[in-house]
């Protein structure tokens, strides 16, 4: 497969010492949905950023399409599309408007431009809105203008940053479904997300980042498997959880590893059967009483804790 | 032979709509596309941009070369009010260019950054960042150009008291593009260095100096019984804008335009760069 992205030890310090990306390596493959993951302040809007000529990195290099970005921005700009965070549409023209001089600033012809705005605004379920100010959209379909703008010119690769956050939980469902027909068609997209369900259902292959640097790209199966459990128990006690949490240490011995966070502790297992019990048992036995227990499945939030030591949904 | 259901039609293909182009003609080409939108946006907008654009000059003129001669208000010192007249037609067409300057780069660039954002999305057009910029510099001239038109007409038939033209058609045929520029860059330059939050601030304590004492209503040379102030005021590049008007379009006195074409140039030069520098900085992190 050919590399459509990479980046070799790419960084961005801004004023201040402030590593928001710390030598960064990627490579996304063309036909991929590739997630960039980790919690605000992670980096990846930064990467995103450089990724799209707007950030200038302070270090390492970043190709698109094979396209040196900081060297030849203007190339570079010619392959992608992107969707940023916030709604960037042009007010001052209506919908239609928006896709047709989108497409004239990518040298489309007049005429083109025009057919091919009227195709997306049916594709992208638009058309009866075609002659509407763009405040008068709701927020989903705003975004499904915004996606169909940056696929318009069609882009090597698609950029989109938290495209779902403040989408209700319809337009979001709407948007997958989009960037899954987009994906079939060949689309190469690059998202950044701090939902994990978002990477779990959409991405092929995901980097997880944290503090500016990349902690594990793999495809999010691979991800769970890497953590080598099954499940993670969380146990809610009254009391103190790291007198708790070595007690528990000491009775449940199926467990790999048990920590304190935040009062809770987390046990995680690569066996869960008979285990909730077992807690509850060894717990009390300590002398705490158990409030609250849950049991999940290995989920690429599990991924995340096991791999930073803190939650992702902050 | 049998029917199936249509399937959904491939969409065309980048070649089948963008024709292929180097980075210097894909800019050139986006060039163009961003100053086709902006006028789009001017003759959407036109009941906007016409009151907007007259309304000013026309109360300034109704009321200095109209009304006050009526009145018997003197105006205009020694020239008398024929002279005033005469002077103010410069004056006005300087103050049209100047405004569409502020109000069509300055204001919405102020607007984009702070609030829409939608510079972001232009940003991203198959051109260097700096062409966005001078795209807007190029739109705000061409605005001004069109407003200077506009004004020109009232400047030279609402006054009471004759008005005596005198049309130096190479002056005002190099000027006015230069002057327009000017304008456009300083839209541009003010555009990256305001905030919303500051905005009443660049009416208050910028646009009024400027236009109040830019030589709108008076010609340079009959401040020289005001030495320090006519000292002064040659920091305004509106000065030069209206005086080099003065010398297009009247017989009237005007500054020498040795000084004039030098300091316009040198105003559009060191706006240009203030400009790009606080474009770029705006919107590169």
């Amino acid at each position: 497969m050919d590399v459509v992205i990479r980046t070799e030890q790419l960084t961005k310090v801004y004023p201040g010492d402030i590593r928001a990306v710390d030598q960064l390596d990627l490579e996304v493959e063309a036909g991929e949905i590739f997630g960039l993951l980790g919690p605000n302040g992670a980096g990846k809007t930064t990467t995103a950023g450089m990724l799209t000529t707007r950030v200038i990195p302070t270090g390492g290099k970043a190709y698109v399409d094979g396209v040196d970005v900081v060297a030849h921005p203007t190339r570079a700009k010619q392959v992608i599309g992107v969707v940023p965070q916030t709604n960037t549409l042009d007010r001052s023209l209506d919908v239609f408007e928006n896709l047709y001089f989108h497409g004239r600033f990518f040298g489309m012809t007049a005429r083109t431009a025009k057919a091919e705005a009227h195709r997306l605004l049916d594709q992208f379920r638009l058309a009866d809105r075609a002659r509407v100010p763009v405040l008068a959209l709701s927020g989903g379909m705003a975004q499904r203008l915004m996606v169909a703008r940056a696929i318009m010119h069609r882009p090597a690769i698609l950029f989109l940053d938290e495209p779902t956050a403040g989408l209700d939980p319809q337009s979001r469902i709407a948007l997958w479904e989009i960037l899954g027909e987009l994906h079939r068609d060949g689309q190469t997209i690059l998202l950044t997300t701090h939902y994990m369900e978002e990477a779990d259902q959409l991405c092929d292959r995901l980097a997880i980042i944290d503090h500016g640097t990349l902690l594990a790209s793999d495809t999010p199966s691979a991800l769970k498997q890497s953590i080598g459990i099954d499940a993670m128990v969380t146990v809610t006690a009254e009391g103190d959880t790291e007198l708790l949490a070595e007690a528990l240490r000491a009775g449940v011995t199926e467990a790999s590893k048990v920590e304190p966070a935040d009062g809770v502790v987390r046990l995680w297992t690569a066996r869960t059967e008979g285990i909730l019990p077992r807690v509850i048992d060894v717990a009390e036995a300590a002398g705490f009483t158990v409030t609250d227990l849950s049991a999940t499945a290995t989920t690429l939030e599990t991924v995340f804790i096991a791999l930073t030591g803190k939650d992702l949904r902050e | 032979m049998t029917t199936t259901a249509p399937a959904r039609a491939t969409p065309p293909t980048r070649a089948e709509l963008v024709p292929a182009r180097s980075p210097r003609a894909a800019a050139s080409v986006a060039f163009l596309a961003l100053l086709l939108r902006d006028l789009v946006v001017l003759r959407k907008n036109w009941k906007e941009f016409i009151p907007r654009t007259l309304l000013q000059p026309l109360l300034l003129v109704f009321v200095f070369a109209y009304v006050f001669p009526k009145i018997g208000q003197g105006v205009g010192g020694g020239a008398g009010a024929a002279g005033f007249s005469t002077a103010l037609v410069a004056g006005v067409v300087g103050l049209a260019i100047i405004f569409q300057g502020i109000q069509s780069v300055a204001l919405p660039m102020v607007q984009e950054f702070g609030y829409t954002r939608e510079i972001e999305d232009r940003v991203l057009a198959p051109m260097p960042v700096s062409l966005v910029a001078l795209e807007k510099v190029t739109a705000g001239a061409l605005f001004g150009a069109v407003s200077a038109i506009l004004v020109f007409p009232i400047a030279k038939f609402v006054p009471a008291t004759p008005v005596h033209l005198d049309i130096h058609w190479l002056v005002l045929l190099t000027l006015t593009p230069l002057c327009c520029f000017m304008c456009g860059a300083l839209g541009l330059a003010f555009g990256t260095r305001f905030e919303p939050r500051t905005v009443p601030m660049l009416f208050g304590i910028i646009v009024l100096p400027l236009t109040m004492l830019g030589c709108i209503y008076y010609p340079w040379q009959s401040l020289h019984t005001v030495p320090w102030l006519q000292k002064l005021i040659l920091v305004n590049p509106l000065v030069y804008m209206c005086e080099g008007f003065r010398a297009a379009l009247t017989a009237g006195p005007h500054m020498s335009l040795w000084a004039v074409y030098p300091a316009v140039i040198g105003f559009s030069a060191l706006f240009i760069a203030v400009g790009l520098a606080g474009f770029r900085k705006r919107v590169l992190a």
